[in-house]
């Protein structure tokens, strides 16, 4: 057994959250990809490729005392708009109001996480407005691959007023889960993706039209 | 009107309308309608899949041994059984073997999920269904403590620990910050528990939350990382060293006593934890007998977890295969997945197009072309329902039948089957646990007999871990490292052409793969799952599926607060590959209950 973590607060983990096979919904994974592939850290950073993985990221939260989170997030702002939200905002933001198709969404692991006590004292969650989900099988719409770089700008800068640095990394990137399976890297996804002759890419109108407006969606307006 | 359908089912929908969008503690996005009559009773029910989703969009073109990992990614909880049946179904296509520790490995996998899922849902997804967790905030400590040490020995029931449980839900409450306890129906009269029971409950609830960390982590072991474990075509992904003493890399003995040390506390915890709670909670819900649905008449299993690797008789599995239908429990059928005359997936009342929608095609030759279109009765507007028309197409879920039969899949079609077989490991749990709620067997047909097959499950799972577990270390010390097979890795060594299928029991019922593989790449994929199974919608002779089926006849204590309906919808653990989650701040009400 792993010996009990004791409550430090140093200890950072940076999440990325989402489906990357609905375009801008893979951006939190995406985000955690690039940085994983070019940057190390010392033992108290931890990067994680969350997926949509809900309810089993509890168990990710315990003993950490900064959680940074990059997601797609419904702001109500023009496409590709970064917007930072930190600690106590970060839950109402999460919490209040809609998660649209995620039932056990991530507004629940922090309140499971309080629960158990593991809530991490310092949350930043970095979100993008996405331009595009309306794309099954698709990958990141320009306005919001564009902000992966500003994304990680931040992400960087509230590590470094913590006092982290980042470790340049060669070839061989050193965490392993914060890497999708090399088929699902961005690259490979985007040139393996059948044509839309043979595939169907659309979503459901009806449940993206719940997707209130300011999240472009073709045919959902 | 009221008509018959052809599998034995009245259903009237004259009575007012309730609408549930979307059901929520599922993962992915469900609505369903009812009918009710005067008597607030349901007389007819109308399931809809309202996500659209397609593994061939993803698949088509791409390398069959990558679809194990873009499998993983439709759903957020069964990943690994996905990525299991996708290289069961690549490996069939190919004729490729592969070595026993593989297998083990794979089924301490999938047991695994099997206990995890169950653990999970029955505390943090479905026990909200039973448990007023308001009412806990009533209960007196002492007497909770009294409860929990009258039905097992887990030793966490002393006085103060429940007051410290009971301080820390009312913290929790006063702070307005429901979070996971948001959306309950508290106070309804409904639940039947007295305060202690609930209040134990919730203990147990904080308990499985925190425990469930231990579970998974035989997954990192094994898969390498969690979330999203490694898979591989033509075994798995570990290499083996017990001389080894690093703690990166190789399995080694330490890694292998650290899984066995879980699955002790995996068992202790379902044993003494899970199974008290279902039979406390169960003794308070005796008269509620609702919500059999199928269960009694149409059930089907693929079967899983083979002893010996490479052995796909029915005989191997220890999960058993076979089809029940019209209620003859004598007659197990036998089940063949690749014969295009047993498994057929209709459209007529699914929002897809076939040349010709009277006739079912098997997933080898399945198509996936959408048409949305609502029926002459629907009410609204295409990207705003307000009422459904089930007499035309309905849902985003195709209607999959044996045989031409609706089926019901899952923990309780596993354990009818089992049951019916006459195997004593399912017999006998069934069988005691009814006894010791002085219930008949019939009571097995019902949503809670459905809640108590996963738990009996569990516990089966659990053991049979520590069965493939100690299999697995003799055959290492014995010498077998062995976890992949290569020989058949190039693609130069495959057939130009070559078509496949794979098969698991997912925590939820029966889950099939289909792929066709040419020159090298995928074809074409076609995923049944199981709530394709129990969420299917109506099919050309007018069969309802096993959700539509469950939720008759039951009555509703109140129209706006349906509980009732959760509690059965819940009782199947529905998934629909959950496929986007953006959140957003301007949203409205999480679920919409109209009563019209």
């Amino acid at each position: 057994m792993t010996p009990a973590a004791a409550p430090s607060n140093d200890r950072v983990l940076i999440l990325g959250i989402g489906n990357l096979l609905w375009a801008d919904e893979g951006f939190g994974v995406r985000c955690i990809e690039t940085l994983g592939a070019r940057h190390a850290f010392d033992d108290r950073v931890r990067l994680l490729d969350g997926g949509t993985q809900g309810i089993y990221l509890v168990n990710q939260l315990e003993g950490v005392g900064h959680l940074i989170i990059f997601d797609a997030i419904d702001y109500g702002l023009p496409p590709g708009t970064l917007k930072v939200v930190r600690d106590g905002d970060v839950p109402r933001f999460l919490g209040a109001k809609k998660m649209s198709l995620h039932q056990v969404g991530f507004q629940d692991v922090l309140a499971m996480a309080d629960l158990l006590g593991a809530l991490p004292p310092r949350l930043l969650l970095i979100g993008v407005q996405p331009e595009r989900l309306e794309d099954y099988g698709g990958s990141l719409s320009p306005a919001v691959k564009a902000m992966i770089e500003p994304a990680l700008l931040e992400a960087l800068s509230y590590l470094a007023a913590q006092g982290i640095q980042p470790i340049a990394v060669g070839a061989e990137p050193p965490f392993d889960s914060a890497h999708p399976h090399p088929a699902l890297a961005l690259t490979a996804y985007e040139h393996g993706r059948p044509s839309p002759t043979i595939a169907w890419r659309h979503g459901d109108a009806r449940v993206l039209a719940m997707i209130p407006a300011g999240c472009q969606s073709p045919g959902a307006r | 009107m009221t008509v018959t359908t052809p599998n034995g089912f009245t259903l009237d929908n004259s009575g007012k309308r309730v609408v549930v969008d979307p059901v929520t503690r599922i993962e992915g996005h469900l609505r369903v309608e009812v009918n009710l009559d005067e008597n607030n009773v349901i007389r007819n029910a109308v399931s809809t899949g309202t996500m659209w989703r397609g593994l061939e969009v993803i698949l088509r073109g791409r390398d069959p041994r990558d679809a194990w990992a873009f499998t993983e990614r439709i759903c957020g909880v069964c990943t690994g059984t996905h990525a299991l049946t996708s290289v069961r179904a690549v490996e069939d296509a190919l004729g490729i073997d592969i070595p026993e520790n593989a297998n083990s490995i794979r089924n301490l996998m999938q047991l695994t999920l099997q206990a995890h899922d169950h653990l999970v849902h029955f505390y943090h997804l479905h026990a909200l269904d039973w448990v007023d967790v308001v009412s806990a905030l009533k209960a007196d400590p002492k007497a909770t403590s009294e409860l929990a040490q009258s039905i097992s020995p887990w030793p966490l029931s002393s006085p103060g620990y429940f007051r410290d449980i009971k301080a820390r839900l009312t913290r929790f409450v006063e702070s307005g910050q429901l979070g996971p306890f948001m959306n309950g129906y508290w106070g309804s009269p409904a639940y039947k528990l007295p305060p202690e029971a609930n209040l134990m409950a919730v203990a147990h609830y904080l308990e499985a939350l925190d425990f469930q960390k231990e579970i998974v982590k035989i997954h990192t072991v094994y898969g390498g990382k969690n979330p999203h474990p490694n898979w591989l075509v033509g075994g798995m992904p570990c290499t083996i060293n017990v001389h080894d003493t690093g703690a990166v890399g190789a399995i080694n003995m330490e890694r292998l006593n650290l899984v066995s040390s879980i699955i002790d506390q995996t068992i202790a915890f379902i044993d003494q934890v899970y199974l008290p709670d279902l039979k406390a909670i169960a003794s308070f819900y005796k008269d509620w007998t609702y919500g059999g649905g199928l269960s009694s008449q149409s059930v089907l299993s693929y079967g899983d977890i083979p002893e010996h690797a490479n052995d796909d008789s029915d005989a191997n599995l220890l999960l058993p295969r076979g089809a029940i239908i019209n209620g003859d429990l004598n007659t197990i059928h036998p089940v063949d997945v690749r014969d295009p005359e047993q498994i057929q997936e209709f459209v007529d009342h699914s929002w897809f197009r076939y040349a010709d929608e009277s006739k079912g095609l098997h997933p080898w030759d399945g198509v996936t072309e959408p048409n949305f279109v609502l029926g002459p009765n629907a009410k609204g507007s295409k990207t705003y329902i307000e009422a459904i028309d089930e007499n035309a197409k309905y849902s985003w879920i195709k209607a999959p039948r044996w045989r031409g039969h609706a089926m019901e899949v899952g923990p309780l079609a596993r354990w009818v089957i089992g049951y019916a077989q006459g195997r004593p490991e399912f017999k006998e749990p069934v069988d005691k646990l009814l006894t010791d709620l002085g219930l008949p067997l019939t009571a097995l047909f019902s949503t809670l007999g459905r809640t108590a097959a996963r738990g009996l499950e569990a516990s089966w799972a659990a053991h049979q871990m520590r069965h493939f577990q100690d299999k697995l270390v003799a055959n290492i010390k014995a010498g077998d490292t062995a976890t992949a097979n290569t020989r058949k890795w190039e693609p130069r060594t495959w057939p130009r052409r070559a078509r496949g299928v794979g098969t698991t029991e997912a925590p939820r019922g029966a889950l099939g793969h289909w792929v066709s593989i040419e020159r090298g790449k995928i074809d074409n994929y076609q995923a049944v799952v199981p709530t394709t199974w129990n969420g299917s919608p109506r099919d050309p002779q007018g069969n309802i599926g096993a959700y539509e089926a469950a939720l008759l006849n039951t009555p509703l204590a109140k129209a706006e607060e349906p509980l009732e309906i959760l509690r059965t919808l819940h009782s199947f653990d529905p998934c629909l590959a959950c496929s986007t989650h953006v959140i957003s701040p301007d949203g409205s009400p999480l679920t919409e209950i109209r009563v019209r």
